[in-house]
């Protein structure tokens, strides 16, 4: 029945030899099969963190309004008027290559899951993605596929997915990524939290029927892929989001009461996860029968239905003698639920099958004593890489069709083709849409606003990945400021190749690094997140691309900035250094001359810092008529988003710039600690001394008014495009690519 | 007074949204129902909010009339009480034979959620009494299937009896095909039953009644549905 495994099933499960014998040391005897699954998921990377536990450890994890920090299903942070925020993004890279539509919506339902379990309702998506090149057929359908996967559950489930970002590079073309985050609203004195703390409570599954799907999901996403990925397919769990909505509704109307001691969705690794971490972290042990575990399908064995990571259900601890307000409840929504087991005193996840103990293992040994590791760094060769300078680049003739054909580009092209698939508005309470630099929800009955956005450029930290690291902080935090809302938290999703790869290692540890000294420059905890390792396909890895999710508090919801131009005879300023002209690893230098090289800019935190409390004051006076800030494409590109609102309104804009040199640089170069404002002429004096009083530098950039976008430079025309012929390229280009 | 129900299905999304937007704009009470409810009793009005009623299985509002409290819906239409679907409540509202059409996939294949702009047709419902027909008003879609389907002879007679009441206009008024964004015949964006009390649209008035949410041109709609139960 359930034979004791051996070392050849070990490794065949992913585990090493070492940690064979780990295993056998730290029961006292060889583990039988349905053992060795438990520990060869929960040893998984993707479970237990152990090539990058050790780094992770340098973010900065506290502040005055963190409530829940790394390490419990999502981080939670105090947003004033006693409610919390509970936030987090995570990967689900290696299912959506294999099943790109459930891939990525099984991902929307797993971070949901994670957000409800604290007792949040969640009130907002978001979703960073990556793919190969749209001109390959098999990435257009892993893009619409993803897309379409992610609207049908995030729409279904009633949520609005209000932001995000797509990009396209080479690498990801067998290694697609995509990450999701969710963010929900809690009172913030009744989060809930996993751990089992009273030995004696019942423990119930509830919400879908247990089957043969996803088992192993948690060891494919931790293994490099191969030319049989393909096969991989039933490892891949399948969503369910109507009955995710229902499992939602009914766990948020039992959490309002105080049924529950512990709640824990069961993501990766299922049951086995959730038991042994409810148990490890409340210091206690779980005892199941799997016999009253409901089954979708029959004949599954204690090994299948313990590893089983069928969507959908959840994990309670219930308070002895309550079992009658779960049962109510559930029943009311149509779920099933169920007591399988109690919570134990002695440490042990004791696991009965059809009359028999199917496993007995001690909970830390899955948790807390899993392998970490220090695996070796070593620095490639090629680094650093030399700054880029227009000298160096051939020099356009025709900078309307450089500036069109910019316009277009996979790299800056609008992404409304994506975020209009998504429901944006449903709950009524999104003020500043998709399209903008960050998403902006309400609460309805407060005054306040929550500002997110989710930033990363792989391009950067793949040529220097602290600077990569760095420059995503400061862009997402640099969003924020741009509608007015100030950074309370951040969430990070770290996308890296084979950590047992040196120079992989190397980017790991110094895109962290550079992430952490740009958090606390910006004083912003990481409150949770995800690492995902192995995206390497046949060999390649991805650039290393972490992604940043920051969510910021907006005191007063009213005095949002717009993110469009509005009024003819507004003027233009650009505010920041002067030093915005680098081209390394820039959007330009890859579009137009197909040249992915050079340097990142250096980040400039200091002025990062000072430029984002500008903003913030900009806002509060509500001198802007408009902000937004340079990054992917620079001035040209913000320039050209700033033209046509989501409400499908357009003003044309006289963009003047003084240039001394070649026009590559000001126009699309991408320096730090930059963003182009439109005010209204009457409140250029305050905006001035408002700027200085920040210690921001401020040029006055042109005016707003026209059908055409039309950039002087030293006074003579270079540029002239007429809004309807780059509307139509700028919105409809990624549309167009896609569907080829 | 007038007492407003919003519908709830298990799979429906935007009762809070109908319940605040009739609260914000009518200032009049209103209550959410649960399907599971035999009796509408002591309402003047039901509204059916958007959603995935029952998970959208079979097809889009397939199983929603089998619910239970469909009954006495369909009792309030006959007895001519104001009874409005949004979006999800549109096709509820089909498949229960309430109003006229079905809906195909979006045109696109894709859901599409976006600002549009859609033209008053007739003021003879309970979301358009007291509009003046030709008024346009913009508010977000959001909808996988909103592709309104009739053979020749009902839309004809659709048309003959302005049973149309919104179509999807450009922001000169004009319905065309551009303006059309899920491939709709004749670009019907809304429609009422023959009576002139039951009416639904796929747009959302529900996430357009404030200017906090890009445009407040929804109020016009709830402050026609409450004009419509004192008359």
């Amino acid at each position: 029945m359930n034979p004791l495994a051996t070392l050849e099933t070990a490794l065949a499960a992913g585990l090493s030899t070492e940690e064979f014998q780990q295993i056998g040391t730290l029961l006292g005897r060889a583990p039988n099969q349905t053992e060795l699954g438990m520990f060869s998921a929960m040893w998984s990377e993707h479970c237990s963190y152990k090539s990058s536990r050790r780094h992770l450890a340098r973010f900065p994890t506290e502040s005055p309004r963190v409530i829940e920090g790394p390490g419990e299903n999502a981080g939670a942070v105090d947003i004033g008027h006693g409610l919390a925020a509970v936030f987090k993004v995570e990967s689900h890279n290696h299912p959506t290559f294999i099943e790109p539509f459930q891939g990525a919506a099984t991902g929307v339902g797993g971070i949901l899951r994670d957000i409800f379990t604290m007792g949040a309702r969640p009130v907002a998506l978001m979703n960073s993605l990556r793919f190969g090149p749209l001109s390959v057929p098999r990435n257009r359908a892993l893009l619409t596929g993803a897309v379409a996967g992610i609207a049908n559950y995030g729409n279904s489930m009633g949520i609005p997915t209000v932001g995000g970002e797509v990009f396209f590079e080479d690498c990801y073309s067998l290694n697609p990524l995509v990450n999701a985050f969710a963010l929900g609203i809690a009172p913030a004195d009744r989060i809930f939290r996993a751990r089992a703390e009273a030995p004696g409570s019942p423990i119930w599954c509830v919400g879908s029927k247990t089957g043969r799907d996803g088992i192993h999901g948690a060891s494919m996403a931790s293994a490099a892929f191969d030319e049989e990925a393909e096969a991989k397919r039933p490892t891949v769990q399948v969503g369910d989001p109507f009955l995710e909505k229902l499992l939602m509704e009914a766990c948020l109307e039992l959490m309002r009461g105080d049924a529950l001691i512990a709640v824990q969705d069961m993501g990766a690794a299922g049951l086995t996860c959730s038991t042994s971490e409810v148990a490890s972290r409340g210091g206690a042990g779980v005892e199941i029968d799997l016999d009253h575990v409901a089954q979708r399908e029959t004949g599954m064995n204690a090994y299948e239905i313990m590893l089983s990571e069928s969507q959908e259900r959840m994990l309670l601890v219930v308070r002895n003698g309550r079992e009658a307000e779960v049962t109510r409840i559930f029943e009311k929504w149509d779920l099933d639920a169920a007591p399988i087991g109690t919570v134990s005193g002695d440490g042990l996840l004791r696991v009965r099958h059809q009359g028999r103990i199917a496993a007995e293992v001690p909970c830390r040994a899955l948790t807390d004593d899993a392998p970490a590791f220090d695996r070796p760094v070593a620095r490639p060769s090629w680094w650093p890489s030399p700054e880029i300078v227009p000298a160096d680049l051939p020099e356009p003739s025709d900078w309307n069709a450089v500036v069109l054909e910019m316009a277009g580009s996979p790299e800056l092209a609008s992404r409304r083709f994506v975020y209009e698939q998504y429901d944006h508005m449903v709950r009524s309470d999104t003020i500043v849409r998709p399209g903008g630099d960050a998403g902006v929800v309400r609460i309805k009955g407060e005054d306040f606003g929550i500002a997110m956005t989710l930033d990363g450029n792989g391009r950067y930290t793949a040529r220097d990945p602290r600077r990569g690291g760095a420059i995503a902080v400061a862009e997402a935090c640099r969003n924020l400021a741009a509608v007015g809302a100030t950074p309370v938290g951040a969430t990070n999703c770290l996308n890296f190749g084979n950590p047992e790869r040196p120079e992989i290692m190397w980017e790991f540890t110094e895109a962290i690094a550079g992430m952490t000294e740009a958090l606390e420059a910006f004083g912003v905890p990481i409150t949770g997140g995800n690492v995902s390792f192995y995206n390497e396909t046949e060999g390649r890895n991805i650039f290393p691309t972490p992604v940043v999710g920051v969510v910021g508090v907006l005191a007063d919801a009213t005095k949002r900035i717009p993110q469009h131009f509005s009024d003819s005879g507004d003027l233009l300023f650009l505010a920041g250094p002067a030093t915005g002209e680098a081209l390394g690893a820039s959007a330009f230098l890859k579009e137009h001359h197909g040249r992915i090289d050079g340097r990142p800019p250096k980040p400039d935190l200091a002025a990062e810092v000072w430029l984002g409390a500008f903003l913030r004051a900009v806002g509060t006076k509500g001198i802007a008529a408009s902000v937004r800030d340079l990054s992917e494409g620079g001035l040209a590109a913000v320039a050209i988003e700033s033209l046509f609102a989501p409400d499908g309104s357009r003003i044309g804009a006289d963009l003047a710039i003084e240039c001394a040199d070649r026009l590559e640089g000001p126009l699309f170069g991408e320096g730090p600690a930059r963003a182009l404002l439109s005010v209204r002429p009457r409140d250029a004096e305050a905006l001035a001394e408002l700027a200085s009083r920040h210690g921001v530098p401020l040029t006055q950039a042109g005016s707003v008014g026209g059908d055409a976008l039309r950039i002087r430079v030293n006074g003579s025309p270079a540029v002239s495009l007429e809004l309807e012929g780059l509307a139509d390229t700028f919105r409809n280009s990624l549309g167009r690519m896609a569907l080829a | 007074m007038a007492r407003f129900a919003v519908l709830v299905f298990p799979g429906t999304n935007c009762e809070g949204d109908v319940l605040h937007a009739i609260q914000t704009v009518t200032g009049q009470p209103a209550e959410l129902v649960w399907h599971k409810e035999g009796s509408l009793d002591g309402f003047d009005a039901a509204v059916v909010p958007g959603g995935f009623a029952h998970g959208d299985y079979l097809r889009a509002g397939g199983l929603a009339r089998f619910s239970p409290v469909m009954e006495p819906l369909a009792r309030m239409a006959d007895s001519g009480q104001a009874v409005v679907g949004i979006c999800n409540g549109f096709q509820i509202l089909q498949e229960a034979g309430l109003l006229p059409g079905a809906m195909l996939r979006n045109q696109s294949l894709s859901y599409v959620c976006r600002d549009v702009r859609i033209r008053v047709e007739a003021n003879s419902s309970p979301l358009t009494m007291g509009l003046a027909p030709g008024t346009a008003l913009r508010m977000p879609v959001g909808h996988a299937e909103g592709n309104f389907r009739a053979d020749d002879a009902v839309l004809e007679a659709l048309e003959a009896d302005e049973q149309v009441i919104f179509r999807y206009c450009d922001d000169d008024g004009e319905a065309t095909a551009d303006a059309n964004p899920n491939g709709s015949r004749n670009n019907i964006a809304g429609v009422r039953n023959r009576r002139g009390n039951v009416a639904a649209l796929m747009p959302h008035p529900d996430r357009a009644y404030e200017d906090a949410l890009g445009g407040a041109d929804g109020c016009r709609l709830f402050e026609s549905l409450h004009r419509f139960t004192q008359s």
